[in-house]
C-alpha cells in the first residue's frame, strides 16, 4: 500500500538533492515551517502522505502475476540463505508471512466496514460493521471466504474438521491450487517443502492477531487432478480450546 | 470535557498518547484535567486499570466498538474503548469539567483533595456531548471518533516500516488524530 508514497518521496530527494545544498535546505526548512516538531521529516514532493490516501483505493486492483512470482521466488531464495534444512526454511517463510496477517485483518474489517463511497464523510449509513471473531469456527470461516478472497480472487476449497477425538483442536483447510506455488518447482530431494508455508505464515498472523493462539503447517497433498494441492494444518493452542469452551457454555457466537 | 486518548498494543505497550479538550460549545481544544498539572500520570493509571474490564468484555461481545466500559468515580473518569481486530486496543478517558454547583455528577465528591488547579479553569459546558458522558449523543460522537482514528491505524498498520507494537511516532498520524477530536468530541 504504501510503496508508491516511498517512491515519490525518493524521487524528490534525488531531485533536490543534486545541486549540493542550496535547494535542500530550502526543502527542510519548508517542512520545519508546516511540521514545527519534525524538522527531520520528509514528505513527498506532491506532500501527499500514506495517510492522504485512501484505503479502499486499491481494492478492486490486480497486481501483476509475473511480478509476484518474481518476488516471491526471491523471498524464497533469501529465505534459503543459511537453513539448516526443510523445516527451517519453512520456519522462515513462515515467519515472513506472519506480519502480513496482521495487517491483512486490520485492512479486511476496514475494508467491510466503510461502505465504498461514504467512508471517509459521515459514516452513520454503515450500520453494522463486522464483528471481531471469538469462536473458533467464526474464524476459520473468516479465513476460508474473506482473507482468501483478499489475496487469491476466490475462495478456499475446503474447511474440516480433524475426524480423530485425540485432536479436537486441528483444522484443515484446503487449496486445490495455491497460487504462490504456480512457478515455483521444488527439487526432488526436497520434495517434502511446500512454499505454501509463507501462506500458513499469514494465517497464523490472521489467527494470532484475533487473540487465537496456533501453529499453522503447510502440507502437500497431491491428488490426480490437483498436483499441487495443499491441506494448511490449523492446530489451536490449549488456551483457545478452553476458553472455546467457556464460551460455548456461555452461548456467545 | 476533558480526553485523553491512549494507543495499547496487544501486549500492553502504550503506542500513542494524545491529552484534548472538547472543540464543541466553544471549547478551546485544550485539556483540563481535575488533576493537577503535575499528576498528569492519574490519566493513565485509571486507563490502565480498565484493562481488566475490557479483556473481559472483548470475548463477550463481537463489536469492535465496546462502548463505555468502565468509570473511575473518585475522578468522574469515563473510559470507552475500541478493539482493533488484530488486538490494539483504542481507549479515551472523558471527564465532564467540574462545575462548581455539581449537579450532572455527584460522584465528584470524594476526590476534592484531587482537585487542586482544576477550580479555577472550570467553565460551562452546554454541548450535550461535553455534559453528560453516557449519553446516546456521546457513545456515537466516541464511536465516529474511534472509526476515524482507526481507518489512520489502518493506514499506519499498512506501512511496511511499521511492525506492530512499535510505537506510532508519525506527526501525521498525530495531526489526523487532533484533527478527529475536534471534529467529533
Amino acid at each position: 500500500m504504501a510503496a508508491p508514497p516511498r517512491h515519490s518521496t525518493m524521487l524528490s530527494i534525488s531531485n533536490g538533492g543534486t545541486p549540493q545544498s542550496g535547494p535542500n535546505d530550502k526543502q527542510t526548512q519548508q517542512q520545519a515551517q508546516t511540521l514545527p516538531q519534525s524538522p527531520g521529516l520528509r514528505v513527498p514532493s506532491n506532500r501527499k502522505t500514506i495517510y492522504d490516501r485512501h484505503l479502499n483505493r486499491s481494492r478492486n486492483a490486480e497486481l501483476s502475476r509475473a511480478s509476484f512470482a518474481y518476488l516471491f521466488g526471491e523471498m524464497v531464495t533469501y529465505a534459503q540463505r543459511r537453513v539448516t534444512g526443510i523445516q527451517d526454511l519453512e520456519k522462515r517463510l513462515n515467519e515472513q508471512g506472519y506480519p502480513l496477517g496482521l495487517r491483512l485483518l486490520d485492512l479486511l474489517f476496514y475494508r467491510s466496514t466503510s461502505t465504498s463511497s461514504s467512508a471517509l464523510s459521515s459514516s452513520s449509513t454503515s450500520s453494522s460493521p463486522p464483528n471481531r471473531p471469538l469462536r473458533i469456527i467464526t474464524l476459520l470461516h473468516l479465513i476460508h471466504g474473506p482473507l482468501w478472497r483478499l489475496l487469491f480472487g476466490r475462495s478456499a476449497d475446503a474447511l474440516e474438521h480433524s475426524v480423530s477425538p485425540d485432536t479436537p483442536n486441528e483444522y484443515m483447510i484446503t487449496d486445490n491450487d495455491p497460487l504462490v506455488n504456480t512457478y515455483i518447482s521444488v527439487p526432488r530431494e526436497m520434495s517434502m517443502l511446500n512454499c505454501a508455508a509463507f501462506v500458513a505464515g499469514i494465517i497464523e498472523g490472521v489467527c494470532d492477531g484475533c487473540g487465537f493462539e496456533t501453529k499453522v503447517s503447510a502440507h502437500n497433498q497431491p491428488t490426480e487432478m490437483w498436483p499441487s494441492r495443499t491441506v494448511f494444518l490449523v492446530r489451536f493452542g490449549d488456551s483457545v480450546m478452553e476458553r472455546e469452551k467457556v464460551l460455548e457454555r456461555s452461548g456467545v457466537k | 470535557m476533558s480526553y485523553y486518548f491512549t494507543i495499547l498494543s496487544p501486549t500492553d505497550t502504550p503506542l500513542f498518547n494524545i491529552a484534548f479538550g472538547t472543540s464543541k460549545g466553544g471549547g478551546d481544544g485544550i485539556a483540563r484535567f481535575r488533576f493537577p498539572e503535575t499528576a498528569q500520570y492519574m490519566n493513565q493509571f485509571i486507563i490502565h486499570s480498565s484493562l481488566d474490564i475490557l479483556e473481559e468484555a472483548q470475548w463477550t461481545n463481537g463489536a469492535m466498538y465496546l462502548k463505555h466500559i468502565d468509570t473511575y468515580p473518585p475522578a468522574a473518569a469515563y473510559i470507552s474503548a475500541f478493539l482493533t481486530p488484530s488486538g490494539a486496543r483504542f481507549l479515551l478517558l472523558h471527564q465532564p469539567p467540574h462545575l462548581p454547583s455539581s449537579t450532572s455528577t455527584g460522584s465528584g465528591l470524594g476526590s476534592s483533595s484531587l482537585l487542586g488547579s482544576a477550580g479555577s479553569t472550570t467553565r460551562a459546558s452546554s454541548s450535550s456531548v461535553a455534559a453528560n458522558p453516557t449519553s446516546p449523543q456521546t457513545e456515537e460522537a466516541v464511536r465516529q471518533f474511534m472509526n476515524e482514528v482507526y481507518e489512520n491505524y489502518v493506514k499506519t498498520a499498512m506501512s511496511p516500516f511499521y511492525k506492530q507494537g512499535m510505537e506510532i511516532k508519525s506527526p501525521v498520524f498525530r495531526t489526523r488524530v487532533t484533527a478527529a477530536g475536534k471534529k467529533w468530541l
